[in-house]
């Protein structure tokens, strides 16, 4: 595990000095720093065995919550967007997911997916309120009441993102080793026993989706100021179903996973982009079934292949 | 009063009518396979590029338009007969007995494949081929005009709902279907060729939506995207409908169409919320749809 | 202080007009083993089904040392005591047996803890205990789902314990597996029973078990109680003899 250690800490480095290395990745990285937030999100609920192809609708919402306060309070500090957005995506995954996590199986999905299709068919009708299908501007926010420049801010913000990731990461770490992160995985294993050990398993879910929920506004709201314009099409369902690619490409069976497979993904995309703009979709589907059919746990697997087997989580295992 | 509604209800009837087709064929696959097929929406949109290119070709070709009508058909037919076998043999059959993740997964990465082909293929221009349409001209009724292919379109729908069940209550295949249906393990037992059954009714499910999608281009455009559009709403029919249920398919597909055409004339801002909105009401009342049934674990 | 610790008042289910339980009426002692035998789909099943919350009544009460907890959620009655193993095993097969009981350790408090590890000191010596208790130490870091159908029952058994209920509920617990460790399995069991001081109720249809290891037997046939007593009184009883003797 030493080397695993010894290997985080090195790529954490590497993503440290990419504004002086590598400026044109910034932007791209703080992207997929945000995008691995939700992703891990998403993972969170694999884990339980629950499939939501609805969860860009929590991004999407981390990210208008954001623009919300800017644009009518005028606050614009980059923390309080950050936390405030977290803490309003939370409130409304909660409220969703009392809803949402009595389902199952398919019924979740679905579920999942009708939520956020209503969610984003809002976001592009209610033009008074939303921008309608032009989405809403952000300004560049204040960082501790310092105005920057869009280029000074964008470096501020992605070592912001980074320091999250770590956070958030070392978290997740403790969080899978906990009891209540043993019992998400409990919930897929057999939620039977799991009752008669006298646990609620919705009381865990709900608390598993409040926090894939937050997890998923916080990468919203860092996509909105790093961007600066949200749109409704961050709520769509291909969206979503792209943050599942992004976790299960990733492995869902540590915290890594999801940001390894979103960082992969985006700069992938980027140097992709030029040479095959009208076949993107094709090779990320083909590299989905080619992680699903080869490498069930995900590139992360490839790093902890010989780390003990309790840990490391292969989607779809003992469906019982 | 009635002259106002009858074209209302007309155009509801019309836009459940295609619906209904992909809703069917997504629902059909969910009772045999047991399969959330989430690239079913592509089948559509696929069915909808070769009919609309087929028509066009035709025209260009200067054949008879009244040939756009087999047309129609043949492209459906085509769509099925190439990617249903393929699909299923490769992509599908590898995800029965799966968990549900995976098997949402592989098929939306078969969705993005699809998606791109599409683009890469037909271009990302819309593409617009109403012939069909434009032959069969409106019927005056009472002062009021009506376009002949949304009777049409009705027509054939309720051809397809009885065929279905035609199909099923009397056919041998229909026989298979229903017995794998009810139990995989004993059908495989009584020697039913379930492999066969598996490709035959994935098959039908492809051209009943690429059917949906060639008899939409002649109303509609066919663009980017109308793969992922469909695809949403078909879910939203089959869901309220109770997945697996064909007659509940088509009872939704009512509702839902209903729902849009009047949001259209009296709340156009709520038009495209309606179906789904519709679909969480149903599901918070009846989780397993308007007719489907529930089934509980056994310890 | 001398009322049962649990207590089941005409109790009466049916499952599509096929009475499982029929105005039945039981009490289980402090301290006691109770069998319960009876023919195949007799019920027995069902009542523990019934103790446990799984199912609801459709009539009748169940009291837990006098409290009425009829109708409360499985999860609500497995905090209030009452443990439940089950004929065919239900493990976190992805788990090791010792994580599996640190869960169940845990869940005594909820498992809201989500930051400190659940492998922590104070329930790995108590899992430990209980893994030297049942035999299962040598086993102790096996996946579940890989041991074999003996050793799972026996976690199975192990994680209902991790509860420390105050009655246990044991469905068929030397059902499939073989012969020789029946005996082996209800030795550990019975062992670690007396070790605990446990009250236990358990449904089996071996005849020699329920002979050797129960206090007092009880006949289920058709949904009520045949007859019940001292095993070695009811096992002679005709009625019993012709019912569930002669078919097992």
């Amino acid at each position: 595990m030493k080397i695993i250690y010894a290997l985080f800490a090195a790529a954490f480095a590497a993503l440290a000095i990419v504004p002086f290395a590598a400026p044109w990745l910034q932007f791209v990285l703080t992207i997929a720093i945000a995008k691995g937030f939700a992703a891990v999100g998403v993972a969170l609920l694999l884990r339980a065995g629950l499939i939501s192809i609805g969860h860009a609708m929590f991004y999407a919402a981390g990210a208008y919550t954001a623009a919300f306060i800017v644009l009518w309070s005028g606050i614009s500090d980059l923390f309080v967007l950050l936390i405030a957005s977290t803490l309003v995506t939370a409130a409304i995954g909660a409220l969703v997911g009392a809803y949402l996590v009595r389902y199952r199986a398919i019924f979740f999905a679905m579920l999942n997916l009708a939520v956020s299709m209503v969610f984003f068919a809002l976001l592009s009708k209610l033009y008074g309120i939303t921008g309608g299908t032009d989405g809403l501007r952000v300004p560049v926010p204040t960082v501790l009441g310092t105005t920057l420049t869009k280029a000074g801010f964008d470096i501020v913000l992605f070592y912001v993102a980074l320091a999250l990731m770590a956070i958030i990461a070392g978290l997740g770490v403790q969080f899978l080793k906990s009891p209540l992160g043993h019992a998400v995985g409990a919930i897929h294993t057999n939620e039977v026993r799991l009752e008669y050990l006298g646990v609620s398993a919705w009381s865990v879910l709900l608390i598993a989706y409040t926090i894939s929920a937050a997890l998923a506004g916080l990468g919203g709201a860092i996509a909105a100021v790093s961007i600066g314009h949200v749109l409704p099409e961050y709520a769509y369902w291909t969206e979503s179903g792209h943050l599942v690619l992004t976790a299960v490409l990733g492995g869902i069976g540590g915290v890594a996973g999801p940001f390894i497979g979103s960082i992969f993904l985006e700069i992938v995309h980027t140097v992709a982009v030029g040479v095959a703009h009208n076949a993107w979709n094709l090779i990320m589907g083909a590299t989905l079934l080619l992680v699903i059919f080869f490498l069930p746990q995900g590139l992360y697997g490839l790093v902890t292949k010989s780390a003990d087997k309790t840990s490391s989580a292969k989607l779809g295992e003992n469906k019982s | 009063m009635l002259d106002m509604a009858l074209p209302l209800i007309m155009d509801a009837l019309a836009n459940a009518a295609l619906i209904f087709f992909v809703a069917v064929g997504l629902t059909l696959v969910f009772s045999v396979q047991r399969i959330l097929n989430v690239a079913h929406g592509s089948f559509y949109s696929i069915g909808a590029y070769i009919a609309a290119s087929m028509g066009l070709w035709l025209i260009s070709a200067g054949l008879n338009p009244w040939l756009s009508f087999p047309a129609l058909l043949l492209s459906a037919a085509l769509v099925a007969m190439v990617l249903g076998p393929l699909v299923e043999r490769t992509l599908i059959r590898w995800t029965y007995g799966r968990h549900e993740a995976i098997q949402i997964l592989v098929t939306f990465g078969l969705f993005l494949i699809l998606e791109d082909l599409q683009r890469l293929v037909f271009g990302v221009r819309s593409i617009y081929q109403d012939t069909p349409m434009a032959l069969l001209g409106v019927t005056e009724i009472g002062g009021i005009f009506y376009l002949n292919y949304q009777l049409l379109l009705i027509v054939l729908a309720l051809a397809v709902l009885f065929g279905m069940r035609f199909l099923i209550k009397h056919t041998r295949l229909g026989r298979l279907l229903v017995a794998v249906v009810a139990d995989r393990e004993v059908s495989l037992a009584m020697g039913i060729n379930t492999d066969r059954a598996f490709v035959l009714a994935f098959t039908l499910g492809v051209f009943l939506a690429a059917l949906g999608g060639a008899l939409a281009t002649p109303t509609t455009g066919v663009a980017p995207g109308l793969g992922a559009e469909t695809m949403v709403l078909a879910f939203a029919v089959a869901a309220i409908g109770g997945l697996g249920q064909i007659e509940g398919a088509a009872v939704a597909s009512i509702i839902v169409a209903g729902a849009k055409v009047l949001a259209v004339y009296y709340a156009p801002a709520f038009d495209t919320v309606a179906p789904f909105l519709v679909m969480l009401a149903v599901l918070l009342v009846r989780p397993n749809g308007l007719f489907g049934t529930a089934t509980t674990r056994k310890i | 202080m001398s009322q049962p610790l649990l207590k089941a008042e005409s109790l009466t289910i049916a499952f599509a007009g096929i009475k499982a339980a029929d105005n039945v009426s039981l009490e289980i002692e402090k301290g006691e083993f109770l069998a319960i035998i009876g023919p195949n789909g007799s019920g027995k099943t069902t009542f523990l089904n019934l103790c446990t919350g799984y199912i609801r009544p459709v009539s009748g009460e169940v009291y837990l040392e006098g409290e009425p907890i009829t109708g409360w959620a499985p999860r609500r009655i497995a905090r209030q005591g009452i443990a439940r193993a089950f004929q065919i095993p239900q493990l976190f097969t992805d788990q090791t047996v010792r994580s599996n009981l640190l869960l169940g350790i845990a869940s005594r408090q909820g498992v809201w803890d989500g930051l400190k590890p659940l492998a922590r000191r104070r329930y790995q010596e108590e899992a430990d205990e209980l893994l030297e208790l049942l035999g299962l130490s040598a086993h102790a870091d096996a996946i579940a789902g890989t041991l074999p159908e003996g050793l799972r029952k026996l976690a199975d058994i192990t994680l209902a314990l991790a509860l420390k209920p105050r009655l246990l509920l044991l469905d068929e617990p030397t059902s499939g597996v073989s012969a020789l460790e029946r005996f082996s399995i209800m030795e550990t069991l019975m062992n670690a029973m007396r070790t605990k001081g446990l009250t236990a109720l358990f449904v089996e249809h071996d005849m020699e078990i329920v002979e050797r290891y129960a206090d007092r037997v009880l006949v289920w046939n058709s949904g009520s109680i045949l007859a019940q007593g001292k095993p070695a009184e009811v096992l002679q009883d005709p009625r019993v003899v012709e019912t569930v003797v002669g078919v097992a």
